[in-house]
């Protein structure tokens, strides 16, 4: 098995809690401290750790470039989309109230949905970067 | 003395920025410059935070039971902020990396005297 | 006044540890230094009311930051900052001279957690009074920062997107990817 046994088997405990409570932070941002930002931060860390423990090909072979890139953009998207989805429905650019059938419960759907967007940008974002250096430093 | 007790927050935060300053203006190592950058980013955020807080208020969450709340606007700025200071420094490293490869150093005199050297 | 207690405190201990920042010769003690004073930082946040700004500075400056910091010294492989011979005295006086005006104008700043300070009387008290019956988010913070200015998050976004395509352009190296065997069985 070799000397890495400890630091597997608890990677295999902590990674599941830390992405769930990376999920807890993303949804429940809107009755407590977190959001989009935070909830992506954390995602990452917890891909980071699989990554330290089993070896960069298998965090790559699970999470290649291509879709790290498509997901950040999709962030994006989302997020601007909202925006041009509200001009559709009769108001202005970002304009949520008219996205529901009352305006609070439209401006609530659409913090949720922005939130989604930025928190997925922001954790292949993350990635993204970490998984750069850490090529450039096997390249050597 | 109340003047002092309700202003010597803001005071040492300034001191904090201006070590941070220096650290980034005086050493000629590129990755102390980055550290100081993020110290002297760190202090300003600090600055406008404290500019928020409410004395005998909470965490602007609505909740049942709290009248005062601090001020929610400094900290929505502030967390901009931050993000958009790790995006620098993240380009910071990126940009040191490439010039540790084609310069072979990350010192500012040395790189310096390559470059008049060409 | 435990309060400021506390917060004075802390505020003392980042002091110490920019100094340090300042002083320390060996890079990686001074990337360990760096994510200690994000966390300190946090720490005065949550002193300072601001729940959501420790959220994201600890998980972003003492988490990516640090890590960052790590990344670079293994790629570049550096490990000491040369030998300093000379006082810089230029940086010195620029510093001094930014000092003394910032501390000139705190004059006119109210007291810490004034709550008759102009920032809490215009547009701060209709978030506080209006935010939760308009967006139906109880978290003031993220109704300012998604509904109120959400112009504001979007350009945020685009910044740290545009981060990130800007450091694949940088260090990307189109090679073929080496499937190695599976290591330690």
């Amino acid at each position: 098995m070799g000397d890495n046994l400890i630091l597997k088997v608890m990677a295999k405990a902590l990674i599941p809690v830390i992405i769930l409570f990376a999920l807890y932070v993303q949804f429940h941002g809107d009755y407590s401290p977190g959001g989009g930002f935070q909830a992506g931060v954390i995602f990452s860390s917890a891909v980071l750790l699989y990554a330290l423990v089993f070896g960069l090909d298998a965090a790559a072979k699970v999470l290649p470039d291509k879709a790290l890139i498509a997901t950040a953009s999709l962030g994006v998207l989302i997020y601007a989309g909202t925006g041009v989805a509200s001009m559709f429905l009769g108001g202005e650019y970002l304009n949520y109230s008219v996205l529901g059938k009352t305006a609070q419960s439209g401006q609530h759907l659409g913090i949720i949905v922005i939130e989604l967007g930025v928190g997925l940008t922001v954790a292949a974002t993350m990635l993204l970067i970490f998984f750069t250096f850490a090529r450039r430093t096997r390249a050597q | 003395m109340d003047y002092i007790l309700g202003h010597i927050n803001y005071w040492i935060i300034i001191l904090l920025m201006m070590i941070g300053l220096y650290t980034m203006m005086s050493k000629p190592n590129l990755i102390k410059k980055m550290a100081g950058l993020s110290v002297f980013q760190t202090g300003v955020i600090l600055l406008y935070i404290s500019l928020g807080k409410v004395t005998g208020g909470t965490a602007p969450i609505v909740a049942e039971g709290f009248t005062e709340y601090s001020n929610p606007l400094p900290q929505v700025l502030m967390l901009t902020a931050i993000v958009v200071g790790v995006a620098t420094t993240a380009l910071g490293f990126a940009l040191i990396v490439r010039i540790q490869e084609a310069y072979g150093t990350v010192e500012e005199d040395e790189l310096e005297k390559m470059d008049s050297e060409v | 006044m435990i309060n400021l207690i506390i917060d004075i405190v802390l505020l003392v201990f980042l002091v110490i540890m920019a100094v340090s920042i300042l002083h320390v010769r060996n890079l990686l003690a001074v990337s360990m230094l760096f994510g200690l004073y994000s966390l300190l930082v946090a720490s005065v946040f949550m002193v300072l009311d601001a729940p959501d700004v420790a959220f994201t500075e600890a998980a972003v400056g003492t988490g990516i930051a640090t890590v960052l910091m790590l990344a670079t010294l293994a790629v570049t492989r550096v490990t000491h900052e040369k030998k300093q011979k000379r006082v810089a005295y230029i940086p010195l006086l620029i510093v001094l001279a930014t000092g003394s005006l910032l501390l000139y104008g705190t004059h006119d700043m109210s007291n810490l957690g004034d709550g008759n300070a102009p920032a809490h009387t215009h547009i701060a008290k209709r978030f506080i009074e209006q935010g939760q019956e308009e967006t139906g988010v109880p978290n003031l913070v993220t109704a300012v920062l998604a509904s109120y200015r959400g112009f504001d998050t979007l350009g945020e976004v685009t910044v740290v997107l545009t981060a990130g395509f800007g450091i694949l352009l940088l260090l990307r190296r189109n090679q073929k990817l080496r499937i190695k065997g599976v290591q330690g069985g």
